[in-house]
C-alpha cells in the first residue's frame, strides 16, 4: 500500500500533485467531506431524521458562539429544532449520493453511446448526436425539471425511494451527451490508428475492439470530466431541490435545506440557510478545482 | 408586421399620452391561486373573497358591522315564518349589458343546490326559491331559519342566460378532472370585471362600467399574484412590487413593522385549524395495521390529541400569532363557550398508556396529509407534530400538497389524517358542525366531513338545531354539539388564526375577520 502511494507520488501526475498547494487543498477539503458524509452516523452528534429526538421548544437556536446559542447545538437549530450541523452532514450525503449516482450512470450511457457513434460512424453517428445537438440546445436544468415533472405526473403518489429515482435520472439523463460527444471525437481519432486496424485483421469483433482497445485511450478525457460533473451534479440537484422537485423534506439534501431556511432570511435567522449554502459551495468547489487540476495534469500540452 | 407595429406604436403612444393619475392599480399576494372562477363549485375563502368582486349577493356583510346589509336586494320582510320575500334592486346590470331579473336569482341559489355544489351548506334550509314578479322574489323554507341572511352574504348571483349560453348550468364538481366554461371565466353584477386569469401566476380584475353601485375605492385595476414562498412574498412587499399581502408569516412580522414604508393590521380570522381522522374506512392505505383502522377507537384519536404540544406549537410554530382551542369554532362564533374552548390537557404519558390499553402498545403507521400554502405555517405545524406523534410511537408518513391538488384529494376520501382549517361565514357554529360533523347526506349535510366520523347523537342535535326557532334552546343544541365533538374527539382542534395583513403606508384597507378584503374600501393614495 505505502509502495503503492510512493510510486504514485513519484509519477508525473503525482508530482504535479506535490507541487499543486490548491489541488493538495481542495484534496483535503473534498475528502474531509466525503469522510464525513460517509461516516455520517459517526460524525454527526444527533441524528435529524429521527423524529422522536425533536424538541421543538429548542428550535432556532442560533450558533453555539452567539448569545443565545448553546453547546449542544454547534451550527444552531432549524424551525423544527433539528441540528443544522448534522442536517447539513447527513444532506451532504443525500446530495453526494445523488451526484454521484446519476455521474456514474451518466458515464455509462455516454461512454457506451460514444464509442458507439464514433466507432460505427454512418447513421448510427448522425442520430446520435443530432440527439446530443438537441439535448445542448437546452439549458440543462430545463430539461432535468421537465424530466422530473413528468415524472412526477406518472407516479403521483410517489414514495420516497421514487423521488429519488426520478431526480438520479432527470440529472443522468441531461448529464450522458457531455461525454458521448468527449469520447466519439477521441474515437474517431483511435479508429484509423495502426494497432485499431491489426486488432480488425487478425477477426476480433468490433464489440471486443470498442471494449479492450479503444475505451481505455480514450478515458483519460472523461475522468476528467466525470470529476467536474460530479461538482455539475450536485448543484442540479441542489438547484431541482432548491425549487421543490427533488428531495422531500422528510429526508432533505443541501437544496431542501438551503430552500427552507430561506423562509427565515427575512427574521434574521440566518443559519438555518447559510451552514448548508456553505457546504453546497466547499464540495462543489473542492471537486471542481480538483477536477482543473486534473484536466492540467493529463494535458501533456500544459506540461 | 407593418401594420402589427405601427399599432404597437399607437399603443404605446396612447399609453403614454393617456392621463395616468386616475389609474390606480391594485397589487396583492397570498401564499394560493383561488381554485376556480366557478362560483359554487369549491367553497374556499380565498375564492370566495375574489368571487365578491365579481359577482354579487343580494345581501352582503357591512365590514365595519358585520351585519347583513342590502346588495342586490334592497329589501325584505317576512311573509310568514317559513317564506321570506325579498325585493330586487331594480336597474342592476351585468357587466356584459343584461338586467338583472328574479329568474337570474332563482336559477343561482337553485344552482348553489345543485347536486354537484360545494355550497349547499349556505342554502341550508332553504326548500325552494319562486319568482313572484320580475323584481320580487320568495324563499320558502323548511322550517324557520335565524342564519338565512347570513347564509345569503356567501350565494353570489349569476347571470342564466350566460351559464346556459355557456354550457355551465350545473356546477364544476370538484372531484371531477374535467372544466366546464364556468370554471375559467366569470361574468357576474360586481364591481370589477375579469382581464386576464393565467392561473397560479396571474389574476387581473378592472373595473366594471355597468356598476350599479358606488364605491369609495379608487381603485380601477386589481393584480392577484399567488407568491407560495414566503419569504419570496414577503420581498414582493419590501421591494415594492405588490401593495399588500394577505398572509404574511409570522417570522416575518417583526421585520415588517420596522420598515418605514409599510404597516402591519392585527385581527382575529375567524377561523379554526384541526386535524380531521379517518373513522369510516375499515383498513387505512398506508398504514402497517391491516383488518382493522385504528382510528375508530376512541383511545387512539385521544392519544393523538394528548401528545399535541399546543403550547409549543403556538409559541415556537406561531410566533404567538395564534389562539389554541380545543373547539371547532372562534369565539365570535354563536354556540361557542369556555367549557367548550379548553382543551384536553397535553400528556404524551397519557398518550402512551391509551394506546397501550388500545392495542397498539408499539404505535402504528398512518398516513398524514397536509396542504403546503393554504394556512399559516401549515407545512411546519404538521412536522412538528409528527415529531410529537413519533415520540408516542405513531409513524406519520407525512405527505404536503398544494392546495389545488390538496382539496380534491381530501373530497375523495384519500387521507387518513388530514389538516383543515374552517372559517365561518354565517357566525354561527351550525355551518361548521353541519359540514364538519354531520354524516354524510344531502344539502351540505357532511360535505366536508371527509373522515367521515359518524354520531348519531351528533346528527340528531344537529338536525334540530336546523329547525329550532327558540334562540336559547338552539344556542344550547349548538354548544352541545360543540361539546359532542370534543368528547368523541371527532376532529382534533389546533388553534384560531390570527392573521396580520402586511401592506404598504399609503393604502388603506378595513381589515374583516373573514380574511377577505372589502373591495369597496380599498384606497390605495
Amino acid at each position: 500500500m505505502k509502495n503503492v502511494i510512493s510510486r504514485w507520488l513519484d509519477s508525473d501526475v503525482g508530482y504535479s500533485f506535490r507541487t499543486s498547494p490548491t489541488a493538495i487543498a481542495s484534496a483535503l477539503v473534498a475528502f474531509v467531506c466525503i469522510f464525513c458524509c460517509a461516516f455520517a452516523g459517526w460524525v454527526a452528534p444527533h441524528n435529524p431524521f429521527d423524529l422522536t429526538t425533536l424538541e421543538l421548544n429548542e428550535a432556532r437556536l442560533p450558533p453555539a458562539w452567539e448569545a443565545e446559542g448553546t453547546r449542544k447545538y454547534l451550527l444552531g437549530t432549524d424551525d423544527q429544532g433539528r441540528d443544522i450541523l448534522s442536517a447539513v452532514i447527513y444532506g451532504a450525503r443525500i446530495s453526494l449520493s445523488v451526484g454521484i449516482t446519476s455521474v456514474i450512470l451518466s458515464m455509462l450511457i455516454g461512454v457506451s453511446l460514444g464509442l458507439l457513434a464514433g466507432f460505427r460512424g454512418g447513421w448510427i453517428d448522425t442520430v446520435l448526436m443530432r440527439l446530443c445537438d438537441v439535448m445542448l440546445s437546452f439549458p440543462s436544468i430545463l430539461v432535468a425539471l421537465l424530466i422530473a415533472g413528468v415524472g412526477r405526473a406518472l407516479f403521483p403518489n410517489a414514495e420516497l425511494s421514487l423521488a429519488f429515482g426520478v431526480l438520479i435520472a432527470s440529472i443522468t439523463l441531461t448529464g450522458w451527451v457531455q461525454y458521448a460527444r468527449t469520447v466519439r471525437g477521441s474515437t474517431m481519432v483511435e479508429r484509423n490508428k495502426e494497432y485499431v486496424q491489426a486488432a480488425r485483421v487478425t477477426g476480433v469483433s468490433a464489440l471486443r475492439i470498442m471494449r479492450r482497445h479503444v475505451l481505455p485511450n480514450v478515458l483519460g478525457p472523461v475522468m476528467v470530466l466525470a470529476t467536474i460533473q460530479v461538482a455539475t451534479a450536485i448543484i442540479t440537484e441542489a438547484t431541482l431541490s432548491f425549487l421543490g422537485v427533488g428531495a422531500p423534506p422528510t429526508t432533505p439534501s443541501l437544496g431542501t435545506l438551503i430552500r427552507v431556511g430561506n423562509d427565515y432570511l427575512f427574521s434574521g435567522e440566518w443559519w438555518i440557510t447559510v451552514f448548508p449554502g456553505l457546504m453546497l459551495v466547499a464540495i462543489s468547489l473542492s471537486v471542481n478545482l480538483l477536477g482543473d487540476w486534473l484536466r492540467d495534469a493529463l494535458n501533456p500540452r500544459l506540461r | 408586421m407593418k401594420i402589427k407595429l405601427s399599432l404597437c406604436c399607437t399603443a404605446i403612444a396612447v399609453l403614454v399620452g393617456a392621463p395616468s393619475v386616475q389609474a390606480k392599480p391594485f397589487k396583492w399576494s397570498s401564499a394560493s391561486d383561488i381554485p376556480t372562477m366557478d362560483i359554487h363549485s369549491q367553497n374556499n375563502a380565498l375564492g370566495n373573497g375574489v368571487h365578491a368582486a365579481i359577482f354579487d349577493s343580494l345581501v352582503y356583510y357591512d365590514s365595519k358591522t358585520f351585519k347583513p346589509e342590502p346588495q342586490l336586494a334592497t329589501s325584505w320582510r317576512e311573509v310568514s315564518p317559513t317564506q321570506m320575500r325579498f325585493t330586487l334592486r331594480s336597474g342592476v346590470k351585468f357587466s356584459d349589458g343584461s338586467p338583472l331579473t328574479a329568474e337570474d336569482v332563482v336559477f343561482s341559489i337553485n344552482r348553489a343546490m345543485a347536486k354537484t355544489s360545494n355550497f349547499a351548506v349556505y342554502a341550508q334550509g332553504i326548500d325552494k326559491v319562486v319568482k313572484v314578479n320580475d323584481s320580487t322574489i320568495d324563499f320558502m323554507m323548511k322550517g324557520p331559519n335565524p342564519v338565512l341572511l347570513n347564509q345569503l352574504t356567501e350565494l353570489r348571483i349569476m347571470s342564466k342566460a350566460w351559464a346556459e349560453k355557456n354550457k355551465s348550468v350545473d356546477p364544476k364538481d370538484i372531484r371531477a378532472k374535467d372544466e366546464t366554461f364556468a370554471h375559467r371565466n366569470a361574468m357576474g353584477t360586481g364591481q370589477f370585471i375579469v382581464k386576464e386569469w393565467q392561473p397560479d401566476q396571474k389574476l387581473v380584475l378592472v373595473k366594471n362600467p355597468n356598476y350599479w353601485g358606488k364605491s369609495d375605492s379608487n381603485v380601477t385595476e386589481i393584480i392577484y399574484t399567488p407568491i407560495k414562498a414566503e419569504a419570496t412574498r414577503v420581498a414582493a412587499l419590501l421591494s415594492g412590487e405588490v401593495d399588500f399581502i394577505l398572509d404574511p408569516s409570522p417570522q416575518d412580522l417583526g421585520r415588517l413593522r420596522s420598515s418605514p414604508n409599510l404597516k402591519v393590521i392585527d385581527g382575529i380570522e375567524n377561523r379554526t385549524i384541526f386535524f380531521g381522522l379517518d373513522q369510516f374506512r375499515d383498513e387505512l392505505p398506508g398504514s402497517n395495521i391491516k383488518g382493522k383502522n385504528p382510528l375508530k377507537d376512541l383511545r387512539v384519536r385521544m392519544a393523538l390529541y394528548q401528545s399535541i404540544d399546543i403550547a409549543s406549537i403556538n409559541r415556537v410554530t406561531m410566533r404567538g400569532q395564534s389562539q389554541p382551542t380545543g373547539a371547532l369554532v372562534a369565539p365570535q362564533v354563536n354556540g361557542w363557550t369556555e367549557g367548550v374552548h379548553k382543551r384536553h390537557a397535553y400528556d404524551p404519558e397519557a398518550s402512551k398508556k391509551l394506546l397501550a390499553d388500545a392495542g397498539y402498545p408499539q404505535g402504528f403507521e398512518v398516513d398524514f396529509a397536509c396542504p403546503n400554502n393554504r394556512y399559516i405555517n401549515d407545512e411546519e405545524i404538521c412536522q412538528a407534530v409528527t415529531a410529537m406523534w413519533a415520540k408516542i410511537g405513531i409513524k406519520a408518513k407525512l405527505r404536503t400538497l398544494p392546495l389545488v391538488t390538496y382539496f380534491p384529494m381530501i373530497q375523495r376520501f384519500e387521507a387518513s389524517i388530514y389538516m383543515l382549517g374552517w372559517g365561518v361565514p354565517t357566525f354561527d357554529a351550525l355551518y361548521s358542525l353541519q359540514s364538519l360533523t354531520r354524516s354524510l347526506g344531502t344539502g351540505g349535510d357532511g360535505n366536508y366531513n371527509v373522515g367521515r366520523y359518524s354520531n348519531q347523537r351528533m346528527d340528531y342535535v344537529v338536525d334540530r338545531v336546523k329547525a329550532e326557532t327558540d334562540l336559547l334552546v338552539r344556542n344550547r343544541l349548538l354548544t352541545e354539539a360543540l361539546q359532542l365533538q370534543n368528547d368523541t374527539v371527532a376532529h382534533i382542534p389546533l388553534h384560531n388564526q390570527i392573521i396580520p395583513w402586511a401592506l404598504k403606508k399609503n393604502v388603506d384597507v378595513t381589515h374583516r375577520a373573514d380574511n377577505r378584503l372589502d373591495w369597496r374600501l380599498i384606497k390605495v393614495n
